[in-house]
């Protein structure tokens, strides 16, 4: 059996190698379409990723509406909470875990005055945070309700802000000055970057620089360090005339979290903030029945529109690329067997069987489509390069060519060549021996 | 010529003409597309910003600390006084955003104060007397801001300007009889009187967010002085923005150091600024434009490896045909009649289809309608590649003699 196998190689190559021009433009019509659709769909599988696969299905945002159906966005409740709103939901404490953030930018003093100041970007949240999205520590960890409950001065700092601040040394108990303001630092994270940002999607932030430093949310408030990401008023009005009007007002800004690990814990949820609601209405607040959210990570990333319009599309082009350079390697190999008729014709007439003849072309359809699996794998290599001309380059920053796309490309070229390859084979067994000899 | 040999030629070739006229139909779906998708990023590319764009850059200034919004107002009127004094500048002003910015305020506009929903959104820029010289934004009616109206205001103050300056097409989305001037409206809640009108002056972002209001922007007579910092528009006379974009930093820096201006993104151009607003909208059309040719070029080549094949299994018929008295020219357009039968079918299912891809994208992606001239450009340019493709075969086959009638295959 395998010495038939290195037969029909030897056959195929050598009928490959009769008509180069043709077996060029097979291979080529393979590689690219190979390699447009690999290049896409690499950038598809970059931005539209699990970013926390291993919790995903039990982390959740809700969303309370605040607005009311003549002010929302086609019925929906706004994508973030406003400090009462938020507030609340701490207090009820309802789910195992839960945290509320907000994006704050922050002036860090370098220790030696030599240095200039720089601008860190971070996070004010509770200390949930770190637990609940499985944040991994480098040194330290992060900090507990005590600290959020008592507002106190402490900090979680990036491996990266930590090598630029203290050399990379274990700076926990170290204090960093931001904002004029001292922190004791309880916590240097590992280099964590989920993409896209799940957590803050609301201000934009899915492929943002990673995180330098967090802080409690709690002091941040009291502190009036005001939020560096969005801020959604919404037309009612109801915003406030300074600082504390805006915290009491409607103003939505906080991104909330609740992690809820079963069906139960989700039902009881959904029933505990259609509940607040309800009294939220009853107090004259809400004039509206509860119109509550309560999303997981994927459903939250697909209404929040994670993956780009311009990855859809050309993830659907580069499939109708794929599938017009099959069209065209059938009308190739078709042409190829088919010249072939009388060769055909010969062997079957001298006992080959009609399995023979198919096994012998698959073997040769096989062979373009090797090659042009290694041709595309080459062209998605440099199309790779040229990832970041086209995709934004926090986009294409993160497309990457690695041992699982190059075996992807290549099963992709050799499975679409044989399936090209059937009806060619087909028709080249159809052929009947007697006809084929008679004709000559 | 008559067609009718030819269509029963191809009767007996029905894989082949199949797959080819498949292949044309599906390259002429995607090439009428993938143009259309190109012209409308491209046309996008060059809106205006009504901003002097060759000669203007932006410069985000952040402050160390928290300092009050006193002492912001102050800083940021020592900071403008000294970019406007600075060699090679000609104005300098300060606001919460700018022209392709990607982010910023915007907010509703109601016509009378009882009113549920907004008349429209629009952008809001902050500005002082010298905002529409530095963004060289022409002044169409009314009058610009007066110095002693401009006031400072914190983050959270409520936002209630007496007067403001509105773009021609917020002025005439809100009264349509061309007289906004002197007109009240009611934003964020509050009475406030338009007292002049602008050109054009593009939205904070042109990104589908934003694309509501579009080029609905308004200036309110307010220095936004608040802790997290802002943006310093500079406009340089001409031929000096580089060394302006150099020197203002180093200026800003000498006469107050506790300030972050990032060494990265601190200080843009507006070139720059339009390159990444418009980033993914270029990346697009060059993708576009990749795939159309590659895509062109693969259905060209199995024109031509196909058309080549039947020449090949023809030849004894060719010269039988030769033999009996057609001429080369004959043989040549029997093959090109041949292609431009098989081409025409291909491009009336390419149509279709063209038709049916761009019908589903506009309801996935928000896109518009497919314009009837792309389906022609594109038909044509299929039928003239496959003609072209077309011919080195053909011109093959005419040059088949007639004795090969008499050859054995």
């Amino acid at each position: 059996m395998s010495g038939m196998f290195v037969h029909n190689l030897r056959l195929g190559a050598a009928s490959l190698r009769r008509n180069v021009l043709l077996t060029a433009l097979m291979i080529m019509s393979i590689g690219f379409g190979v390699a447009a659709s690999m290049v896409t769909f690499a950038v598809f599988r970059a931005v539209s990723g699990d970013p926390i696969p291993q919790k995903s299905s039990q982390l959740f945002v809700p969303q309370i509406d605040n607005r009311g159906p003549q002010y929302n966005r086609r019925g929906e409740p706004p994508d973030a909470l406003n400090y009462t709103d938020a507030m609340a939901l701490m207090r009820a404490h309802k789910a195992p875990h839960q945290t509320m953030l907000y994006p704050v930018g922050m002036s860090v003093m370098p220790a030696d005055a030599q240095h200039m100041p720089f601008k860190a970007s971070g996070y004010a949240t509770y200390g949930d945070f770190f637990s609940m999205f499985e944040v991994p520590f480098q040194y330290g960890s992060g900090w507990g309700s005590e600290q959020d409950e008592g507002r106190t001065p402490v900090a979680v700092i990036s491996r990266s802000l930590n090598q630029k601040l203290f050399g990379g040394a274990n700076s926990v108990g170290r204090e960093i000055v931001m904002d004029d303001h001292p922190y004791r630092i309880v916590g240097v994270t590992e280099n964590w970057d989920p993409k896209p940002r799940f957590y803050d999607m609301f201000s934009g932030n899915a492929y943002a620089n990673p995180v330098q430093v967090y802080i409690p949310f709690t002091l941040a408030v009291q502190l009036k360090i005001d939020t560096y990401g969005n801020n959604n008023c919404g037309s009612d009005g109801k915003r406030g005339d300074d600082h504390e009007g805006w915290l009491r007002g409607e103003c939505v800004w906080v991104s909330p979290w609740v992690e809820l690990n079963t069906a139960e814990q989700v039902q009881a949820y959904r029933q505990f903030l259609d509940g607040y609601a309800k009294e939220q209405r009853d107090a004259g607040r809400f004039s509206w029945a509860p119109n509550n959210r309560l999303r997981n990570v994927h459903e939250w990333l697909d209404y929040e529109g994670a993956v780009p319009p311009e990855s859809r599309i050309s993830l659907t082009l580069a499939l109708g690329f794929l599938v017009i350079c099959l069209v065209n390697t059938i009308g190739l190999l078709l042409a190829k067997f088919m010249r072939r008729a009388p060769e055909i014709g010969v062997r079957r007439a001298l006992g080959a069987s009609r399995a023979d003849i198919y096994r012998q072309f698959l073997a040769e359809a096989g062979m373009v489509g090797v090659a042009g699996g290694t041709l595309g794998v080459l062209l998605t290599a440099i199309g790779m390069l040229g990832v970041g001309l086209v995709f934004e380059p926090h986009i294409a920053r993160l497309a990457r060519l690695d041992a699982s796309l190059v075996l992807l490309a290549l099963s992709v070229a050799i499975a679409s060549t044989v399936l090209a390859a059937f009806y060619p084979t087909w028709r080249a067994a159809q052929v009947q021996p007697a006809w084929q000899l008679k004709s000559n | 010529m008559d067609i009718k040999p030819i269509l029963s030629a191809l009767r007996r070739h029905k894989a082949g003409t199949v797959l080819i006229a498949l292949q044309i139909a599906l390259t002429l779906a995607i090439v009428c597309n993938a143009l259309f998708i190109i012209h409308q990023r491209l046309s996008h590319l060059s809106e205006p910003t009504g901003v002097d764009e060759p000669n203007t850059f932006v410069i985000q200034n952040e402050w160390v600390g928290t300092p009050t919004s006193q002492r912001v107002d102050a800083m940021m009127q020592e900071d403008l006084r000294v970019l406007r004094l600075l060699p090679g500048v000609r104005d300098a002003t300060a606001s919460n955003s700018y022209p392709l910015r990607g982010g910023g305020w915007d907010d509703g506009i109601k016509l009378k104060p009882d009113q549920v929903k907004d008349t429209t959104g629009s952008a809001v820029y902050f500005g002082d007397e010298h905002f529409l010289d530095t963004l060289d934004l022409k002044l169409i009616a009314g009058r610009n801001f007066r110095p002693e109206e401009i006031t400072a205001m914190d983050v959270r103050d409520k936002l209630a300007p007496p007067v403001m300056i509105v773009t021609k097409p917020l002025a005439d989305k809100l009264f349509p009889d061309g007289d906004a001037v002197g007109k009240t409206i009611y934003f964020v809640g509050n009475p406030t009187t338009i007292v002049g009108e602008v050109e054009l002056m593009q939205s904070q972002s042109v990104e589908r967010w934003a694309s509501a209001f579009a080029w609905r922007s308004l200036i309110v007579p307010k220095r936004l002085a608040i802790s997290l910092g802002g943006f310093y528009i500079v406009r340089a006379q001409p031929g000096q923005l580089n060394a302006v974009m150099r020197s203002a930093p180093a200026a800003l820096f000498k006469s107050n150091p506790r300030r972050v201006i990032s060494d990265e993104d601190g200080v843009l151009s507006y070139a720059q600024i339009r390159d990444k607003a418009y980033e993914s909208d270029r990346g697009m059309a060059i993708l576009m434009g990749v795939i159309c040719l590659v895509l062109l070029a693969i259905t060209a080549a199995g024109i031509v490896g196909l058309t080549s094949f039947w020449v090949g299994q023809r030849r004894k018929q060719i010269g039988v045909r030769r033999a009996l008295g057609a001429t080369r020219q004959d043989i040549l357009h029997y093959f090109m009649t041949e292609n431009l039968l098989i081409s025409c079918g291909g491009a009336l299912m390419g149509a279709v289809l063209a038709i049916a891809i761009n019908l589903w994208m506009v309801t996935r992606f928000e896109m518009h309608r497919l314009s009837l001239a792309y389906l022609v450009a594109g038909v044509t340019i299929l039928l003239l590649l496959g003609q072209g493709a077309v011919l080195a075969p053909a011109l093959r086959a005419s040059r088949v003699p007639p004795v090969e009638a008499t050859r054995s295959v």
